[in-house]
Protein backbone atom coordinates (compact mmCIF):
# COMPACT_ATOMS: atom_id res chain seq x y z
CA UNK A 1 0.00 0.00 0.00
CA UNK A 2 1.22 3.07 -1.31
CA UNK A 3 -0.76 6.49 -0.24
CA UNK A 4 1.33 8.82 1.17
CA UNK A 5 5.39 9.31 -0.46
CA UNK A 6 7.06 11.65 2.06
CA UNK A 7 10.19 13.74 0.44
CA UNK A 8 12.81 13.60 2.95
CA UNK A 9 16.04 15.83 2.35
CA UNK A 10 19.32 13.47 1.80
CA UNK A 11 21.35 15.80 3.30
CA UNK A 12 19.48 16.45 7.16
CA UNK A 13 19.96 14.05 9.65
CA UNK A 14 17.28 14.69 11.96
CA UNK A 15 15.08 14.00 9.33
CA UNK A 16 16.19 10.82 8.13
CA UNK A 17 16.90 9.68 11.61
CA UNK A 18 12.71 10.03 11.87
CA UNK A 19 11.58 9.21 8.47
CA UNK A 20 9.56 6.34 9.56
CA UNK A 21 7.96 7.74 12.45
CA UNK A 22 5.94 10.54 10.32
CA UNK A 23 2.85 7.89 8.95
CA UNK A 24 4.21 8.03 5.43
CA UNK A 25 3.81 4.71 3.19
CA UNK A 26 6.92 5.31 1.52
CA UNK A 27 9.84 7.63 2.09
CA UNK A 28 11.73 9.40 -0.79
CA UNK A 29 15.18 10.00 0.41
CA UNK A 30 16.38 13.42 -1.77
CA UNK A 31 19.27 13.63 -3.58
CA UNK A 32 18.21 15.85 -6.39
CA UNK A 33 16.96 19.22 -5.57
CA UNK A 34 17.01 19.30 -1.66
CA UNK A 35 21.01 19.23 -2.46
CA UNK A 36 23.14 21.49 -3.23
CA UNK A 37 25.80 20.84 -5.72
CA UNK A 38 28.83 21.32 -3.09
CA UNK A 39 26.61 18.53 -0.71
CA UNK A 40 26.47 16.20 -3.17
CA UNK A 41 29.01 14.46 -2.05
CA UNK A 42 27.89 14.35 1.53
CA UNK A 43 24.37 13.52 1.03
CA UNK A 44 25.30 10.38 -1.16
CA UNK A 45 27.31 8.94 1.61
CA UNK A 46 24.89 9.97 4.77
CA UNK A 47 21.96 8.74 2.70
CA UNK A 48 24.08 5.13 2.46
CA UNK A 49 24.92 5.00 5.78
CA UNK A 50 21.37 5.71 6.84
CA UNK A 51 19.96 2.79 4.54
CA UNK A 52 22.24 0.80 6.23
CA UNK A 53 21.78 1.41 9.52
CA UNK A 54 18.33 2.81 10.25
CA UNK A 55 15.69 -0.02 9.28
CA UNK A 56 12.82 2.39 8.57
CA UNK A 57 10.34 -0.13 10.12
CA UNK A 58 7.06 -0.44 7.75
CA UNK A 59 8.09 2.08 5.66
CA UNK A 60 8.63 1.86 1.61
CA UNK A 61 12.14 3.28 0.75
CA UNK A 62 12.51 5.24 -2.68
CA UNK A 63 15.93 7.25 -3.42
CA UNK A 64 15.27 10.15 -5.70
CA UNK A 65 18.48 10.10 -7.80
CA UNK A 66 20.34 13.17 -9.67
CA UNK A 67 19.36 13.41 -13.25
CA UNK A 68 20.91 11.22 -16.35
CA UNK A 69 22.41 14.71 -17.79
CA UNK A 70 24.17 15.39 -14.81
CA UNK A 71 27.06 13.06 -13.86
CA UNK A 72 25.76 12.60 -10.13
CA UNK A 73 23.61 10.05 -11.21
CA UNK A 74 25.99 6.61 -11.40
CA UNK A 75 27.84 7.54 -8.10
CA UNK A 76 24.27 8.02 -6.63
CA UNK A 77 23.26 4.46 -7.45
CA UNK A 78 26.85 2.90 -6.91
CA UNK A 79 26.13 3.88 -3.20
CA UNK A 80 22.39 3.05 -2.98
CA UNK A 81 21.94 0.23 -4.92
CA UNK A 82 23.92 -2.20 -2.68
CA UNK A 83 21.63 -1.56 0.03
CA UNK A 84 18.82 -2.96 -1.86
CA UNK A 85 16.24 0.15 -1.73
CA UNK A 86 12.35 -0.55 -2.65
CA UNK A 87 12.09 1.66 -5.30
CA UNK A 88 14.92 4.48 -7.02
CA UNK A 89 13.28 7.45 -8.48
CA UNK A 90 14.89 9.22 -11.66
CA UNK A 91 14.11 12.46 -11.93
CA UNK A 92 13.34 14.81 -15.26
CA UNK A 93 12.44 11.53 -16.91
CA UNK A 94 11.65 12.53 -20.90
CA UNK A 95 11.54 9.69 -22.78
CA UNK A 96 11.70 6.08 -22.65
CA UNK A 97 15.42 5.62 -23.37
CA UNK A 98 16.38 8.16 -19.46
CA UNK A 99 14.11 4.79 -18.02
CA UNK A 100 16.23 2.08 -20.09
CA UNK A 101 19.58 4.17 -19.27
CA UNK A 102 19.09 4.04 -15.58
CA UNK A 103 17.29 0.52 -15.46
CA UNK A 104 20.39 -1.04 -17.33
CA UNK A 105 23.10 0.91 -14.99
CA UNK A 106 20.92 -0.64 -11.89
CA UNK A 107 20.73 -3.80 -13.80
CA UNK A 108 24.54 -4.36 -13.65
CA UNK A 109 24.93 -3.51 -10.07
CA UNK A 110 22.16 -6.02 -9.19
CA UNK A 111 24.54 -8.61 -10.59
CA UNK A 112 27.27 -7.47 -9.40
CA UNK A 113 25.47 -7.51 -5.82
CA UNK A 114 24.13 -10.63 -6.63
CA UNK A 115 20.30 -9.71 -6.30
CA UNK A 116 17.74 -10.53 -8.38
CA UNK A 117 16.66 -8.98 -11.75
CA UNK A 118 14.74 -5.91 -11.16
CA UNK A 119 14.78 -6.49 -7.50
CA UNK A 120 14.67 -2.45 -7.48
CA UNK A 121 11.95 -1.37 -9.11
CA UNK A 122 11.68 2.25 -10.94
CA UNK A 123 9.19 5.53 -9.99
CA UNK A 124 10.10 7.96 -12.71
CA UNK A 125 9.40 11.28 -11.92
CA UNK A 126 7.45 13.53 -15.39
CA UNK A 127 7.91 17.40 -15.15
CA UNK A 128 8.97 18.09 -18.14
CA UNK A 129 6.46 18.58 -21.09
CA UNK A 130 8.18 15.84 -23.48
CA UNK A 131 8.04 13.85 -20.51
CA UNK A 132 4.21 14.40 -20.24
CA UNK A 133 3.66 13.57 -23.90
CA UNK A 134 5.73 10.12 -23.95
CA UNK A 135 4.13 9.28 -20.63
CA UNK A 136 3.13 6.20 -22.08
CA UNK A 137 6.39 5.60 -23.65
CA UNK A 138 8.03 6.06 -20.15
CA UNK A 139 5.13 3.84 -18.35
CA UNK A 140 6.13 0.78 -20.72
CA UNK A 141 9.83 1.39 -21.54
CA UNK A 142 11.03 -1.11 -18.63
CA UNK A 143 9.36 -3.78 -16.72
CA UNK A 144 11.42 -2.16 -13.55
CA UNK A 145 9.03 0.58 -13.99
CA UNK A 146 6.55 -0.24 -10.93
CA UNK A 147 4.71 3.78 -11.30
CA UNK A 148 4.84 6.95 -12.50
CA UNK A 149 5.19 10.37 -10.36
CA UNK A 150 4.28 13.98 -11.70
CA UNK A 151 5.65 17.20 -10.52
CA UNK A 152 4.12 19.66 -10.99
CA UNK A 153 7.20 22.75 -9.86
CA UNK A 154 8.86 22.22 -12.64
CA UNK A 155 6.46 21.20 -14.98
CA UNK A 156 4.58 24.34 -15.04
CA UNK A 157 7.99 25.92 -15.43
CA UNK A 158 8.48 24.48 -18.05
CA UNK A 159 5.27 24.97 -19.43
CA UNK A 160 5.80 28.60 -18.74
CA UNK A 161 2.79 28.99 -16.81
CA UNK A 162 2.13 29.93 -13.24
CA UNK A 163 1.89 27.39 -10.44
CA UNK A 164 -1.40 27.56 -8.44
CA UNK A 165 -3.20 26.02 -6.23
CA UNK A 166 -6.46 25.11 -8.27
CA UNK A 167 -3.70 23.56 -10.82
CA UNK A 168 -6.12 24.14 -13.85
CA UNK A 169 -2.52 24.57 -15.58
CA UNK A 170 -1.41 20.60 -14.94
CA UNK A 171 -4.70 19.39 -15.81
CA UNK A 172 -3.54 17.73 -18.88
CA UNK A 173 -0.35 16.22 -17.29
CA UNK A 174 -2.61 14.60 -14.50
CA UNK A 175 -5.12 13.14 -16.96
CA UNK A 176 -2.60 12.17 -19.12
CA UNK A 177 -0.12 10.06 -16.51
CA UNK A 178 -2.89 8.39 -14.94
CA UNK A 179 -3.94 7.31 -18.38
CA UNK A 180 -0.59 6.27 -19.41
CA UNK A 181 0.04 4.62 -16.48
CA UNK A 182 -3.36 2.75 -16.15
CA UNK A 183 -3.08 1.87 -19.42
CA UNK A 184 0.46 -0.15 -18.55
CA UNK A 185 -0.97 -1.36 -15.28
CA UNK A 186 1.29 0.66 -13.01
CA UNK A 187 0.44 3.09 -10.16
CA UNK A 188 0.44 7.03 -10.38
CA UNK A 189 1.00 9.12 -7.93
CA UNK A 190 0.24 13.00 -7.47
CA UNK A 191 2.65 16.00 -7.02
CA UNK A 192 2.90 17.45 -3.60
CA UNK A 193 0.77 20.28 -2.49
CA UNK A 194 3.02 23.04 -1.61
CA UNK A 195 1.13 25.42 1.14
CA UNK A 196 2.56 23.77 3.72
CA UNK A 197 0.11 25.52 6.03
CA UNK A 198 -2.99 24.77 4.02
CA UNK A 199 -4.37 21.87 5.13
CA UNK A 200 -7.87 22.52 3.57
CA UNK A 201 -6.04 23.20 0.30
CA UNK A 202 -4.60 20.01 0.54
CA UNK A 203 -7.51 18.27 1.44
CA UNK A 204 -8.94 19.67 -1.66
CA UNK A 205 -6.28 19.11 -4.19
CA UNK A 206 -5.84 15.55 -2.66
CA UNK A 207 -9.75 14.33 -2.94
CA UNK A 208 -9.03 16.29 -6.37
CA UNK A 209 -6.35 13.55 -7.60
CA UNK A 210 -7.82 10.67 -6.37
CA UNK A 211 -11.07 11.90 -8.04
CA UNK A 212 -8.65 11.46 -11.47
CA UNK A 213 -7.23 8.05 -10.40
CA UNK A 214 -4.05 8.62 -8.65
CA UNK A 215 -3.36 5.80 -6.87
CA UNK A 216 -1.62 8.64 -3.77
CA UNK A 217 -0.11 11.43 -3.76
CA UNK A 218 3.52 12.97 -2.66
CA UNK A 219 4.29 15.58 0.19
CA UNK A 220 7.13 17.91 1.30
CA UNK A 221 5.99 17.53 4.66
CA UNK A 222 5.29 15.81 7.52
CA UNK A 223 1.88 17.77 8.52
CA UNK A 224 0.11 16.84 5.19
CA UNK A 225 1.00 13.25 5.30
CA UNK A 226 -2.14 12.02 7.66
CA UNK A 227 -4.47 14.22 5.18
CA UNK A 228 -3.05 12.11 2.08
CA UNK A 229 -3.64 9.08 3.79
CA UNK A 230 -7.04 9.83 4.89
CA UNK A 231 -7.78 11.03 1.05
CA UNK A 232 -6.37 7.94 -0.36
CA UNK A 233 -7.81 5.52 2.07
CA UNK A 234 -11.49 3.58 1.65
CA UNK A 235 -13.95 4.80 4.02
CA UNK A 236 -15.82 2.48 6.30
CA UNK A 237 -18.87 2.67 4.42
CA UNK A 238 -16.84 1.49 0.75
CA UNK A 239 -14.92 -0.99 3.01
CA UNK A 240 -18.58 -2.38 4.54
CA UNK A 241 -19.78 -2.03 0.44
CA UNK A 242 -16.78 -3.86 -0.77
CA UNK A 243 -17.58 -7.00 1.67
CA UNK A 244 -21.61 -6.91 0.77
CA UNK A 245 -20.61 -7.23 -2.76
CA UNK A 246 -18.03 -10.14 -2.51
CA UNK A 247 -20.42 -11.98 0.14
CA UNK A 248 -23.27 -11.43 -2.52
CA UNK A 249 -20.84 -12.68 -5.35
CA UNK A 250 -19.92 -15.76 -3.14
CA UNK A 251 -23.67 -16.70 -2.70
CA UNK A 252 -24.59 -16.26 -6.45
CA UNK A 253 -21.58 -18.88 -7.23
CA UNK A 254 -23.13 -20.90 -4.52
CA UNK A 255 -26.44 -20.80 -6.37
CA UNK A 256 -25.34 -20.73 -9.58
CA UNK A 257 -26.45 -17.72 -10.41
CA UNK A 258 -24.70 -15.54 -13.51
CA UNK A 259 -26.02 -12.20 -12.72
CA UNK A 260 -26.41 -10.62 -9.29
CA UNK A 261 -27.43 -7.56 -8.14
CA UNK A 262 -26.73 -5.49 -4.64
CA UNK A 263 -29.08 -3.10 -3.32
CA UNK A 264 -31.07 -2.84 -6.67
CA UNK A 265 -27.95 -2.40 -8.66
CA UNK A 266 -26.51 -5.23 -11.30
CA UNK A 267 -22.95 -5.98 -10.09
CA UNK A 268 -20.39 -6.54 -12.83
CA UNK A 269 -16.91 -6.83 -13.41
CA UNK A 270 -15.71 -3.67 -12.90
CA UNK A 271 -18.00 -3.48 -9.26
CA UNK A 272 -16.02 -6.86 -8.23
CA UNK A 273 -12.61 -5.19 -9.31
CA UNK A 274 -13.32 -2.13 -7.70
CA UNK A 275 -14.62 -4.26 -4.58
CA UNK A 276 -11.17 -6.34 -4.32
CA UNK A 277 -9.02 -3.46 -4.66
CA UNK A 278 -11.06 -1.95 -1.53
CA UNK A 279 -10.51 -5.42 0.56
CA UNK A 280 -6.25 -5.18 -0.74
CA UNK A 281 -5.96 -1.73 0.87
CA UNK A 282 -8.01 -2.81 4.04
CA UNK A 283 -6.08 -5.49 4.40
CA UNK A 284 -3.14 -3.55 4.22
CA UNK A 285 -4.31 -1.18 6.13
CA UNK A 286 -5.44 -3.12 9.11
CA UNK A 287 -4.76 -6.98 8.45
CA UNK A 288 -7.41 -8.46 6.34
CA UNK A 289 -10.26 -11.66 6.73
CA UNK A 290 -9.29 -14.89 5.62
CA UNK A 291 -13.08 -14.81 3.82
CA UNK A 292 -12.60 -12.05 1.25
CA UNK A 293 -10.06 -14.27 -0.27
CA UNK B 1 42.09 2.04 -0.13
CA UNK B 2 44.68 3.91 1.49
CA UNK B 3 44.02 7.73 1.41
CA UNK B 4 46.24 10.54 2.58
CA UNK B 5 44.96 13.53 3.90
CA UNK B 6 46.85 16.23 1.46
CA UNK B 7 44.48 19.69 2.18
CA UNK B 8 41.76 20.51 4.61
CA UNK B 9 38.45 19.65 4.40
CA UNK B 10 35.12 20.66 6.34
CA UNK B 11 31.99 18.29 6.37
CA UNK B 12 28.55 18.00 8.64
CA UNK B 13 26.89 21.24 10.01
CA UNK B 14 26.37 22.27 14.08
CA UNK B 15 22.88 21.85 13.23
CA UNK B 16 20.93 19.32 16.05
CA UNK B 17 21.53 15.61 15.44
CA UNK B 18 24.23 16.65 12.74
CA UNK B 19 28.30 16.99 13.70
CA UNK B 20 31.08 19.22 12.07
CA UNK B 21 33.91 17.71 11.01
CA UNK B 22 37.38 19.83 10.01
CA UNK B 23 40.19 17.28 8.77
CA UNK B 24 43.73 18.89 8.42
CA UNK B 25 47.29 17.46 7.02
CA UNK B 26 49.30 16.18 10.02
CA UNK B 27 52.40 14.20 10.43
CA UNK B 28 50.21 11.68 12.98
CA UNK B 29 47.57 10.86 13.81
CA UNK B 30 45.48 13.29 15.71
CA UNK B 31 41.71 12.77 16.89
CA UNK B 32 39.88 15.80 18.66
CA UNK B 33 36.21 15.39 20.26
CA UNK B 34 34.00 18.41 21.34
CA UNK B 35 30.44 16.70 21.78
CA UNK B 36 27.31 18.16 23.68
CA UNK B 37 27.16 14.55 24.86
CA UNK B 38 31.53 14.19 25.88
CA UNK B 39 31.27 12.69 29.18
CA UNK B 40 28.47 9.71 27.94
CA UNK B 41 30.07 8.92 24.33
CA UNK B 42 33.65 10.56 23.51
CA UNK B 43 34.79 6.79 23.38
CA UNK B 44 31.85 5.56 21.06
CA UNK B 45 32.66 8.89 18.93
CA UNK B 46 36.47 7.96 18.72
CA UNK B 47 35.46 4.17 17.86
CA UNK B 48 33.14 5.30 15.05
CA UNK B 49 35.73 7.92 14.20
CA UNK B 50 39.03 5.27 14.09
CA UNK B 51 36.65 2.39 11.98
CA UNK B 52 36.21 4.92 8.98
CA UNK B 53 39.89 6.30 8.94
CA UNK B 54 41.04 2.41 9.38
CA UNK B 55 38.40 1.41 6.43
CA UNK B 56 40.10 4.23 4.18
CA UNK B 57 43.22 3.66 4.93
CA UNK B 58 44.42 7.16 6.66
CA UNK B 59 47.61 6.78 8.76
CA UNK B 60 48.23 10.36 9.70
CA UNK B 61 46.03 13.71 9.88
CA UNK B 62 44.25 15.76 12.00
CA UNK B 63 40.13 15.12 12.82
CA UNK B 64 38.33 17.73 14.64
CA UNK B 65 35.01 16.89 15.11
CA UNK B 66 32.17 19.13 16.66
CA UNK B 67 29.12 16.94 17.58
CA UNK B 68 25.56 17.99 18.35
CA UNK B 69 24.33 14.86 19.41
CA UNK B 70 24.87 12.79 15.80
CA UNK B 71 24.33 9.06 15.58
CA UNK B 72 26.61 6.57 14.60
CA UNK B 73 25.87 6.72 11.51
CA UNK B 74 25.83 10.47 10.79
CA UNK B 75 29.25 10.59 12.51
CA UNK B 76 30.93 8.05 9.86
CA UNK B 77 29.36 9.52 7.19
CA UNK B 78 30.88 13.09 8.26
CA UNK B 79 33.99 11.82 9.09
CA UNK B 80 34.26 9.89 5.26
CA UNK B 81 33.04 12.85 3.32
CA UNK B 82 35.75 14.90 4.82
CA UNK B 83 38.52 12.82 5.05
CA UNK B 84 37.51 12.00 1.01
CA UNK B 85 37.34 15.21 0.26
CA UNK B 86 40.47 16.09 1.70
CA UNK B 87 42.37 13.52 0.18
CA UNK B 88 44.01 11.12 -2.44
CA UNK B 89 44.31 8.01 -3.10
CA UNK B 90 48.19 6.85 -1.42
Amino acid sequence: MRRSMLFIPGNTPNLLMNGDVLGADSIILDLEDAVSPAEKDSARILVRNALKSLHYKGCEIIIRINPVETDYWTHDLDEIIPLKPNMIMPPKVSCAQDVKTVSEYIAKLEEKCGFEKNTVKLIPLIETAMGVENAFQIASADERVAALFLGGEDLTADLRCKRTKEGNEIFYARTRLVCAARACGVDVYDTPFTDVDDIDGLYTDAQFAKSLGFSGKASISPRHVEGINEVFSPTQAEIDYAHEVMETIRIAKEQGKGVVSLRGKMIDAPIVERARQVIEMEKAMFGGTEDDE
Amino acid sequence: MNMKITTSAVAGTLESSDVYVKVEPCDKLEIEIESVVYNQFAEEIKKSIMEVVEELGVDSGKISINDKGAIDCVIKARVETAIKRAGGEN
